[in-house]
């Protein structure tokens, strides 16, 4: 923008950017070094590094939210929900944009409208369609659910990709004799790879953190726990208990920081590619 | 023969790509959906979910005749919306621009920036409890600043601010890649053209950069509008609504009227209103801000 040059002025603005950066970083340093502290410690002196490490405040945590089978039960119900978020819409999209019929131009317009109805206008209604359809408290109902709420978006990001997919190859590999299948799968899946990361992606955000859906949907059935709810039960029962309270926060926390550290890249590009095209 | 057989073809092709999509959505948005307005004029509890009973107009009478704290809620939802609307989105342009320039560490910083975003919200409330409640109160005993020594999230206008902060802390990191994006597209000869014409920062920041970034303003707007008006689950874990219920939204109402007091029925009318005032100001706030848009 300006020339790209490093002169004094940018040496300013760069300092200035580093101590906004520490404030936003601030957080995770209080958060990060009082969990490893006794709770003594942390009511004296939030803001200094441990001097005795309690790394028991971990282990009590981790048996007290269960924290193996509440991770694996968030990973599970994402990555299965994501799969078929994945498959389903793609499928959906390409047969609207290759057969745009008055009914397929209209259950689009459906889709796009639903993806501005906030979830407690659905919430209450879908406690009772899950129950009628005997889906609460299951794996494949929860991830049922999360098929529902991630098409409107996710149709929507892959319809606007498939349009600019050229129809000539599609036809090329007509003519050589595969079917509308083959075709989709062999042809067409493998080219939207980029919008596949968008909305790959966006999906796992979303779901990973949720919580209100899970904890009406999945209800009294607690060996479906998911973090975010474990958590908040942890909360609930021990404030004030801030030694254990933090440590339980750092767990939860480190699995998605993980997976955007490593991931950062295709992350920024992913939400940015998604909002901008939705 | 020939044209039944693939008249079969292009149902079954129909059933097989757009069939399961279909089963989901119906099932678990639209049939929720249209049963809300059913549901909405019922009496209906969450432990008795087969029986609700028809009520007509008593729910919608009593939410406008007899309920403050849904209209409170309403208020402290606008407030909300429109003071973090303006300061997430100054904030983020504010980071892009900085961004855009030469930076040594931009990556990093762009980052760091962005990372509250993949934390939930539920998470990001319990970490900014503890901060609001110890954090603050060490710094201030440190420092003396008596911004510091607030009772943080212990009165309504601290609590206010303090779900301020959080989601402006949260938001401001994503809508500034986004801005980042918007900036980036601005062809270079523009701005030299402006230049040479002798436009000055304000001029240029006000008659070149915005009008071009516009598309991305917009998208911003709606984006924050809709996740700040809906805000829920920072509201959860980082005020419960309190003290008392003053610091309320919208969505954390209808969660109370539901899931703690246990009225489902009126829960569900709320949320039909709910509903009706999101479509009613995102719809707005894009059709102001397209009208604006211009190309380059």
């Amino acid at each position: 923008m300006n020339s790209s040059r490093y002169r004094p002025g940018n040496f300013i603005l760069e300092i200035a950017a580093i101590l906004l950066a520490i404030v936003f970083l601030s957080p995770f340093y209080l958060v990060l070094s009082n969990s490893v502290k006794g709770l003594k410690d942390i009511l004296i002196d939030a803001a200094s590094w441990p001097q005795v490490f309690h790394w028991s405040n971990y282990s009590k945590v981790w048996d007290a939210i269960n924290f193996p089978q509440a991770f694996f039960n968030s990973l599970t119900i994402t990555i299965l929900s994501v799969i078929f978020i994945v498959l389903f819409s793609s499928m959906a999209a390409y047969q609207i944009v290759r057969k745009p019929t008055r009914f397929n131009s209209f259950v689009f317009l459906l889709l796009v409208s639903a993806m501005i109805i906030p979830f407690q206008s659905l919430m209450l209604q879908l406690v009772r369609v899950t129950s009628l359809l005997e889906l609460r408290g299951e794996l494949y109902g929860i991830v049922a659910c999360y098929l529902g709420f991630g098409m409107p978006l996710s149709v929507f990001l892959f319809h606007g990709f498939i349009k600019t997919v050229p129809l000539e190859l599609e036809e090329a590999a007509r003519v050589d004799g595969s079917n509308p299948y083959g075709v989709f799968f062999r042809i067409v899946f493998p080219l939207l790879l980029p919008i596949i990361v968008t909305v790959i992606i966006l999906n796992t955000l979303w779901i990973w953190n949720d919580y209100l859906l899970p904890v009406l949907v999945i209800g009294g059935n607690k060996d479906l726990t998911t973090l975010p709810v474990a958590v908040t039960k942890f909360f609930g029962q021990y404030t004030k208990k801030w030694d254990l309270a933090l440590a339980g926060l750092v767990m939860a926390i480190t699995p998605i920081l993980l997976f955007f550290l490593s991931l950062q890249r295709y992350i920024v590009e992913g939400v940015t590619a998604g909002s901008i095209k939705g | 023969m020939r044209k039944t057989l693939r008249m079969q073809r292009g149902w079954g092709q129909q059933i097989v790509f757009l069939g399961p999509c279909l089963l989901f959505f119906l099932t678990i948005v639209v049939t929720p959906f249209f049963l809300g307005f059913y549901y909405s004029s019922t009496d209906w509890n969450g432990l008795d979910l087969d029986k609700a009973v028809w009520t007509g107009a008593a729910n919608w009478k009593r939410i406008f005749m007899n309920d403050d704290k849904f209209w409170e809620s309403l208020v402290f939802t606008l407030r909300f919306t429109v003071i973090s609307v303006v300061a997430a989105n100054v904030l983020a342009l504010l980071l892009a621009f900085i961004l855009m320039t030469t930076l040594k560490t931009k990556k990093l910083l762009r980052t760091v920036f962005f990372m509250p975003n993949v934390i939930g919200g539920i998470l990001l409330g319990y970490i900014w409890q503890f901060i609001f409640t110890k954090g603050f109160a060490t710094i201030g005993e440190l420092t003396g600043i008596s911004f510091f020594q607030l009772p943080w999230l212990g009165t309504p206008s601290t609590g206010f601010w303090g779900l301020v902060i959080v989601f402006v802390w949260q938001t401001a990191g994503y809508m500034m890649v986004i801005y980042i994006a918007g900036l980036a597209g601005i062809p270079k000869d523009l701005i030299e053209a402006a230049r040479i014409d002798g436009a000055r920062a304000p001029q240029l920041f006000k008659s070149v950069y915005i009008p071009l970034i516009m598309p991305a303003i917009t998208i911003c707007l709606f984006l924050t509008t809709s996740n700040a008006f809906k805000m829920f689950d920072l509201n959860l874990s980082l005020t419960k609504g309190g003290p008392g219920t003053s610091t309320q939204s919208l969505a954390y109402n209808i969660y109370a009227e539901a899931l703690i007091n246990n009225r489902y029925g009126l829960g569900t009318a709320k949320a039909l209103l709910f509903f009706a005032a999101v479509s009613l100001i995102t719809v707005t706030q894009v059709w102001l801000t397209k009208r604006k848009e211009v190309s380059a």
